[in-house]
C-alpha cells in the first residue's frame, strides 16, 4: 500500500491545528493551570528558607517590595511561634492553591485530549463512509482500522502528552533556573552544566535505541503470526502430524522474541543507570559545592536548603524531555498515515446535480468502461423500460456487476465513455443519495452490520412500523427463520450474536432492500444462495408487491431469468443478445445453449422420470 | 460471545490462583532473590540519600567548617554509584524475569494447544486463543517483575522512610504518621473508582475499534443504502460516549492526586510548625528539620503507587485464571499409555515400531454425539470400505457432512462403537501414525507463511527440492509458481494471501501429493475460480485419488459422479447411500440435490 505517502510539514500541521479547533481553550487553560501549579511549587522552599533564616535563624529578611509594606518583620520576630503558624498557613495554603490548579491542569487536558481525539476520529469516520467505492475496493481493512486506532493513539499522545510535556518542562526549567540563577550564579553553573549532558544523551540513546524497540516488536508480531497460523490451520497440522514442527518453530520464534527484548533491557538498564548516575551527581554536586559556599558566607543555611531543593526537582524533567523530543519523531509517521486517508477525495455531486424522482426508462447509450485500463464493458447500449423486470445473463468477467455499479453511481462514467439516463435525464445529474436512495441494490455477498436483524432490516428506515418490517421479510421468505430464533428480530447479527447462513444474509439483504420501496430494485446474483424453490416463492411474492417497480435480475438459472420480460446476454463487455425468453431459445445462441443443457441432457431425463419436475 | 468482553475480575486477593504460576517461577528464584536484593538496595539507598544532606548541614555549614568535606564526598560518591550498580542488575533482573517467564508461559501454553482436540478448535475462536497466549501472558510476566518491583520498592522506601525519620526525632515523625490513615482513606475512597471508569474507557475503545472494522467493512453496503450519514452519527455516539468516560476517569484522578499531594504539603506544614517550635525550644536541629522536610514531601507518592499496584495485581489474577485455564482444558482424544509407549507421542514419535498402513476402513457399529451436542448423529453406523475406495459424501451446507471425516481421521472418537483401519481398531495405534498416513486438503486452503517451496514441504519435511518440484508438477502447481517472482522462494504472504484461492488449492495439492498418503481426505471448494485453473484442479484431484483411500466432502459433479460409494448426509444424519446411479434410480433427497446442482453447474461451465 502506499507507505510512501508523505505530508508535507506544514499540512502536518495543519492536520494539528484542525483538530485543535474548539479545543485550544482548554489546553491554554490546563497549561496556564500547570505554570501557575509550578509557580506554587517553586513558592514552598522559600517558605522554608525564610523560616530558616529568619525566623529559626537570625538573617534579615528581604521580602520582595509589595509584601514589604504589608508584613512587619519586628511583629513576626517578636513570637517565633506566631511566625511558625505563619509559615505553616502559607504552606498550607500555596498547597491548597496548587492544588486547585493541578485539578485545573488534568480536567482541561483530557476535555481537550479526548476532543481532539473525539474530532480525529469522528472526520475520520465520516470521511472514510463518503470516500467511493473504488477506493474502499482498493484498500485492506486490517491497514485503514490500524491507521484509525493505532496512528490516532500516537497522534493523540504526541499533541496531548508529548507537545503539552515540553511546553511544561521547558517553562519549569527557566523557571527554576532563573530563581536559582538570581539566588546564587556561581552555584547555579553546577547545576547548569549538567543540564545538557543529562538531556542529550538521553536524546541521544533513545534515538538510537528506537530501531530495536522496532525489531522487538516485529519479533512480536512474527509469534503472534505463528500462533495464528497454528490456530487457523489445526486441522492442517494435525492431519499432517506437523506438532513437533510446530513447537520448534514457534520455540524459535518465541525465544527470539525473548532474547530481543533481554538484550533491550541490558541497553535500557545501562541507560537507566547512567542516568540514575547523572542525576545523584548532579545533586551531589550541588550539595558539596553548596556547601561550600555556605560555610565561607556566601550564602545562608535556608538558600542552601532551597537551593538543593529546587535542584532535586530540577533533575528528573531534564531525563525526560531527552526522551519525550526523541519520542515525537515517531508522530510524524503516524500523521503522513492518517493524512493519506483524509487527502482521498470524497464523493461530491457537481452544483448542478438535482434531487429528483426517478421516473421512465432506463437507458445504457453506448456505455464503455474499464478499470486500470483493463475494458470491461464495450459500447454497449439497451433500455429497460419503466415497470418491467429486465434479466441479464453472463459469465464471470462479463461486466454484469460493472453495469449494475454504473448505474448506482458506485463507478461514474467519464468524458466519451456513452451515458446512462433514466426518463432522459443523464444519471449524472442526479444527486448520489437521491439515487442510490431509489435504486433498490442487492449485493451478491451482502454485508450485514452487527446489529439487530430488525436494525439491519430497517437501517434505511429506522423508524418503519413494525408490520412492514415483517412484511419485507415475509416477502423475502426470511421471517419464519427470524421468528425461530429466541430472541426473534431482536437476535444480534455477526460474531456477538447468531451466524446466519449464506442464503439466511441475502434474504436479509433482501428485506432490507424492499424497506427501501425503490422504484428501481437490482438483484445481482442476490438469491445464489438460496435453493431453486425459495428462489421462486421469493420472486412470486416481489412481483405482487413491486408492482410497477423496475426489477434487474442477474442469475445463472434459466428459471429464474425466463420469467423477465427482456433477457440481455453479456459475452466479454459487448451485447451477444437482448430479447424474451421465447425470442432467445427461438434461435442460436449462448442462451439457448444453457437452456438445453439446463433443460435436457441424460441425467435430466433421469431427473424427471421421478417426476419432481 | 462472552469470551470477547472484558471478564470482571475477582475482587478478593486468592493465593490458589497466584499458587499456579509458582513451578514456572522456579527456574528463575536465584534471579528473583537478585532482583529482591537490589531492589532492596535501591530503597535503602533512596532512604539514606537525604541524611546526606543532613549531615552537610550538621556538620560543615552549622559548624561552620570544611574540616571533613573530602571524606564526606567519596563517601557520598560511593552510595551514588553503588546505587547506579543497584539500578543495573535491578532492571537487568527484572527484564530478563519477564521475558524468560513470559517466554515459559507462551511455550507451555502452546505446547499444551498442540495436544488439545478439534472439538476444542471448533468451540474456541482463533482471536480468544491468540488473546491468552500474547497479551495475558505479557501481562502476567510484566506484572510479576516490573510492578512487583515497584511495589516493593515503594514499601521498603516507605517503611525506610519512616524508620528514619522515627530514629531522627520519633515525636515529630509520629505526628506525620498521623497523615497516613487520611491517605489510606482517600485511596480507598477512590481507587475503586478510578478502576471502574478505566475499564469503561477500556471497553469503549475496543467499541470504537469494532465500530471502525464495522464502519469500513460495510462501507460498500452503507454506500448503495445511501446511509453514511446515520451510520456516522451512531459512530459519533459512541464516542461521544467516550468523551464522557474518559473526561469523567481523568476527573476522579485530577482529584485524587491533588488530594495526596495536598497531604504531603500537610506533613511539611507539620515540620515546619511543629520542627520549627521543637528547634527554637533546642530540642531539634535544622538539619534534621530539613531532612524531614524531605521525607514528607517523597514518602506520600509512594503510597499511592502501593495503592495503585495492589489493585493492579488483584485484576492480575483474571489473567492468571483465563492463562491457567486453558491448561486445565483435556485433550479429548489421547493415546493409552500402552500406545504411546510402542508408538511414541506426537512431539517423539517412534517411528521405527510403525506399521505401515494399507488404507482399509471399517466401522463398526458406531454411534457418535458431538461434545456439546444433545443427540446422536450416527448410531450404530457400520460401513466397510477397502482400500483405495473414493468415498464421497454430499449435502448442502451445514448439514455435518464433516463428521464421518473427522471419525475416519480421529479428530474425533466415536461414542460407542470401534473404527477399524487395516483390521485393527485405530485406538490401538497413535494418533501421529494415524495422521503422517493422512492428506488432508481443505475448502479454503490453509498455508502457512513462508516460501512455496516450504509450504510444500510441509508434506513431508525431509523431502529434498527435486521431489518438492515433482510434487508441485504432478499436480500442475509449478504453473502457479512460474508466475510468482521469486518462484519457488517466493513468500505466499500472512496464511497465503499473496495467492488466489485457486492457487491455494494447488500449493496445497502438492503438500498432499509429496506427503503421499494412503488416506485422502478432500473437502472441495465451491468457491469460483477461473475455468483453467479449475480444470488444473480437477486433474490434480484425479492424480491424487489413485491407489488412495479417499474421502471426497463433493460439490463437483464430476467427482461425484466417479465416486465409488456416495453417502446422502442430512441434517446431521446419513439418509441416503450407494452410487450415484443406484441413488438418482431412488429419486429421493439425492436426487433433488443433484437436480438443483446441476442446473447451476452447466450454466456456469457454459458461460465460463
Amino acid at each position: 500500500m502506499e507507505t510512501q505517502f508523505r505530508l508535507p510539514k506544514r499540512e502536518k500541521l495543519g492536520l494539528v491545528a484542525r483538530y485543535l479547533r474548539g479545543n485550544v481553550g482548554f489546553f491554554a487553560a490546563a497549561l496556564l493551570c500547570a505554570c501557575l501549579s509550578m509557580v506554587c511549587n517553586a513558592l514552598t522552599p522559600q517558605i522554608i528558607r525564610i523560616t530558616v533564616d529568619s525566623v529559626l535563624g537570625q538573617e534579615g529578611v528581604e521580602l520582595p517590595g509589595p509584601l514589604e509594606g504589608l508584613i512587619r518583620l519586628d511583629w513576626l520576630r517578636a513570637n517565633p511561634i506566631r511566625a511558625l503558624l505563619i509559615a505553616a498557613g502559607a504552606v498550607v495554603a500555596i498547597a491548597a492553591l496548587r492544588g486547585v490548579c493541578t485539578y485545573g491542569q488534568r480536567v482541561n487536558l483530557a476535555k481537550g485530549s479526548e476532543g481532539f481525539v473525539k474530532q480525529i476520529r469522528d472526520d475520520l469516520y465520516r470521511h472514510i463512509q463518503h470516500l467511493d467505492f473504488a477506493w474502499h475496493t482498493a484498500h485492506a481493512t486490517g491497514d485503514i482500522i490500524q491507521r484509525c486506532t493505532s496512528d490516532v493513539d500516537v497522534i493523540r499522545t504526541f499533541v496531548c502528552t508529548q507537545l503539552v510535556e515540553v511546553v511544561r518542562i521547558v517553562f519549569l526549567i527557566v523557571l527554576y533556573l532563573s530563581i536559582m540563577i538570581s539566588m546564587s550564579p556561581r552555584l547555579s553553573l553546577v547545576s547548569l552544566v549538567f543540564i545538557p549532558v543529562v538531556g542529550l544523551s538521553s536524546g541521544v540513546f533513545y534515538r538510537k535505541i528506537s530501531r530495536r524497540f522496532q525489531a522487538a516488536d516485529e519479533a512480536e508480531g512474527e509469534v503472534t503470526t505463528c500462533a495464528q497460523e497454528n490456530f487457523t490451520g489445526v486441522r492442517v497440522v494435525r492431519a499432517f502430524g506437523r506438532e513437533r514442527f510446530e513447537e520448534e518453530r514457534f520455540g524459535r520464534l518465541n525465544q527470539r522474541f525473548s532474547q530481543l527484548w533481554i538484550q533491550l533491557g541490558r541497553l535500557m538498564s545501562v541507560y537507566w543507570a547512567s542516568g540514575t548516575l547523572l542525576t545523584c551527581l548532579q545533586v551531589m554536586a550541588v550539595i558539596l559545592v553548596g556547601t561550600i559556599e555556605a560555610v565561607e558566607g556566601r550564602m545562608t543555611l535556608g538558600e542552601f536548603i532551597a537551593f538543593v531543593g529546587y535542584n532535586e526537582t530540577l533533575a528528573w524533567p531534564v531525563r525526560s524531555l531527552g526522551r519525550v523530543l526523541s519520542d515525537m519523531s515517531k508522530a510524524g509517521v503516524s500523521m503522513d498515515r492518517v493524512g493519506y486517508i483524509l487527502k482521498a477525495p470524497e464523493e461530491e455531486d457537481g452544483p448542478e446535480a438535482q434531487e429528483i424522482k426517478l421516473n421512465g426508462d432506463i437507458v445504457f447509450d453506448h456505455v464503455s468502461f474499464g478499470y486500470a485500463g483493463q475494458p470491461v464493458l464495450r459500447d454497449v447500449s439497451f433500455t429497460i423500460p419503466q415497470g418491467s423486470t429486465f434479466a441479464v445473463l453472463g459469465g464471470t468477467g462479463s461486466g454484469k456487476s460493472t453495469l449494475i455499479h454504473l448505474l448506482d453511481r458506485l463507478y461514474d462514467l467519464g468524458e466519451g465513455q456513452g451515458r446512462i439516463t433514466i426518463g432522459g435525464r443523464d444519471i449524472r445529474q442526479i444527486r448520489r443519495d437521491c439515487l442510490r436512495r431509489q435504486v433498490g441494490l442487492v449485493l451478491q455477498e451482502p454485508f450485514l452490520f452487527s446489529q439487530t436483524i430488525r436494525e439491519n432490516i430497517a437501517a434505511t428506515r429506522p423508524h418503519a412500523p413494525e408490520e412492514e418490517l415483517r412484511r419485507a421479510a415475509s416477502v423475502a421468505c426470511v421471517d419464519e427463520a427470524i421468528t425461530e430464533f429466541p430472541e426473534g428480530y431482536d437476535t444480534m447479527v455477526g460474531e456477538r450474536g447468531v451466524t446466519l447462513s449464506g442464503g439466511q444474509k441475502q434474504r436479509v439483504a433482501i428485506a432490507r432492500m424492499l424497506m427501501q420501496n425503490a422504484p428501481v430494485m437490482v438483484f445481482d446474483d442476490s438469491l445464489s444462495a438460496v435453493d431453486a424453490e425459495t428462489d421462486a416463492k421469493i420472486r412470486a411474492a416481489l412481483r405482487e408487491r413491486g408492482k410497477g417497480a423496475t426489477v434487474i435480475l442477474i442469475s445463472h438459472r434459466i428459471t429464474t431469468l425466463m420469467q423477465a420480460d427482456r433477457i440481455l446476454v453479456l459475452e466479454d463487455g459487448r451485447v451477444a443478445d437482448l430479447g424474451s425468453h421465447a425470442e432467445l431459445i427461438a434461435r442460436p445462441g449462448i442462451y439457448r445453449e444453457i437452456y438445453e443443457i439446463q433443460m435436457s441432457s441424460d441425467d435430466r431425463r433421469l431427473i424427471e422420470e421421478g417426476g419432481t419436475g | 460471545m462472552a469470551a470477547y468482553d472484558e471478564q470482571e475480575y475477582t475482587q478478593s486477593f486468592q493465593l490458589g490462583i497466584w499458587r499456579r504460576l509458582f513451578p514456572l517461577l522456579r527456574p528463575f528464584r536465584r534471579h528473583l532473590i537478585l532482583l529482591l536484593l537490589f531492589n532492596l538496595a535501591c530503597a535503602a539507598v533512596d532512604v539514606l540519600l537525604p541524611l546526606f544532606q543532613r549531615y552537610a548541614i550538621a556538620s560543615f555549614i552549622e559548624g561552620d567548617t570544611l574540616q571533613g568535606l573530602l571524606p564526606y564526598g567519596l563517601c557520598y560518591l560511593a552510595v551514588i554509584l553503588f546505587q547506579a550498580l543497584a539500578v543495573l542488575v535491578f532492571a537487568r533482573k527484572a527484564m530478563f524475569i519477564e521475558m524468560s517467564l513470559g517466554r515459559d508461559l507462551r511455550r507451555t501454553l502452546f505446547h499444551h494447544l498442540q495436544t488439545l482436540s478439534l472439538s476444542f478448535y471448533n468451540v474456541t475462536p482463533v482471536g480468544y486463543l491468540i488473546a491468552r497466549l500474547m497479551s495475558d501472558t505479557n501481562r502476567i510476566s510484566a506484572m510479576v517483575s516490573w510492578n512487583l518491583s515497584d511495589l516493593l520498592w515503594a514499601l521498603f522506601y516507605v517503611l525506610g522512610s519512616f524508620g528514619a525519620m522515627l530514629a531522627l526525632n520519633w515525636r515529630l515523625a509520629m505526628v506525620i504518621l498521623l497523615i497516613v490513615p487520611a491517605i489510606a482513606l482517600l485511596t480507598g475512597y477512590f481507587q475503586g473508582r478510578i478502576l471502574h471508569w478505566n475499564r469503561r474507557v477500556r471497553k469503549l475503545n475496543s467499541r470504537i475499534t469494532g465500530a471502525f472494522n464495522e464502519g469500513i467493512s460495510g462501507a460498500k453496503t452503507t454506500k448503495t443504502l445511501s446511509t453514511e450519514e446515520q451510520s456516522t452519527d451512531q459512530f459519533r455516539a459512541i464516542t461521544g460516549q467516550m468523551h464522557t468516560a474518559g473526561v469523567q476517569a481523568a476527573r476522579l484522578s485530577a482529584i485524587y492526586v491533588p488530594l495526596v499531594l495536598f497531604c504531603s504539603s500537610l506533613a511539611v506544614a507539620i515540620v515546619v510548625l511543629r520542627g520549627g517550635v521543637m528547634v527554637t525550644q533546642q530540642v531539634l536541629e535544622i538539619a534534621t528539620l530539613s531532612a524531614f522536610a524531605t521525607y514528607a514531601v517523597g514518602v506520600f507518592e509512594p503510597i499511592q503507587t502501593i495503592a495503585a499496584n495492589l489493585s493492579e495485581f488483584i485484576s492480575l489474577q483474571a489473567s492468571i485464571e483465563r492463562a491457567t485455564g486453558l491448561l486445565d482444558q483435556k485433550p479429548q482424544v489421547v493415546d493409552t499409555p500402552e500406545v504411546e509407549a510402542v508408538y511414541g507421542d506426537a512431539f517423539h514419535p517412534k517411528r521405527e515400531n510403525w506399521e505401515a498402513l494399507r488404507g482399509e476402513i471399517e466401522f463398526r457399529d458406531v454411534s457418535f454425539r458431538y461434545p456439546d451436542g444433545g443427540e446422536d448423529v450416527l448410531s450404530h453406523f457400520n460401513l466397510h470400505i477397502p482400500a483405495g475406495t473414493t468415498v464421497a459424501i454430499v449435502g448442502e451446507t451445514g448439514a455435518g457432512k464433516s463428521t464421518l471425516v473427522n471419525l475416519a481421521c480421529r479428530f474425533f472418537e466415536p461414542t460407542s462403537g470401534q473404527i477399524l483401519i487395516d483390521g485393527r481398531d485405530y485406538r490401538e495405534r497413535s494418533q501421529l501414525w494415524l495422521h503422517s498416513n493422512i492428506g488432508y486438503v481443505l475448502q479454503n486452503p490453509h498455508l502457512f507463511s513462508g516460501t512455496v517451496r516450504e509450504n510444500i514441504r510441509y508434506g513431508r519435511l525431509e523431502a529434498t527440492d527435486q521431489e518438492v518440484e515433482a510434487a508441485a508438477r504432478a499436480v500442475s502447481a509449478d504453473t502457479v509458481v512460474a508466475k510468482l517472482e521469486q518462484g519457488w522462494d517466493s513468500d505466499v504472504g500472512e496464511g497465503g494471501d499473496r495467492l488466489s484461492t485457486g492457487e491455494k488449492q494447488l500449493i496445497s495439492f502438492a503438500r498432499a501429493v509429496l506427503a503421499d498418503p494412503r488416506i485422502f481426505v478432500l473437502d472441495e471448494a465451491t468457491a469460483s475460480i477461473d475455468t483453467q485453473t479449475e480444470q488444473l484442479i480437477q486433474q490434480a484431484i484425479d492424480h491424487l485419488l489413485q491407489d488412495r483411500t479417499s474421502f471426497l466432502i463433493a460439490h463437483r459433479l464430476s467427482t461425484i459422479r466417479k465416486a465409488d460409494l456416495i453417502l446422502v448426509v442430512r441434517d446431521g444424519q446419513i439418509v441416503e447411500r450407494g452410487t450415484h446411479l443406484e441413488l438418482l434410480r431412488r429419486k429421493g433427497y439425492y436426487h433433488d440435490l443433484y437436480s438443483k446442482q446441476f442446473a447451476q453447474e452447466h450454466a456456469a461451465k457454459v458461460l465460463g
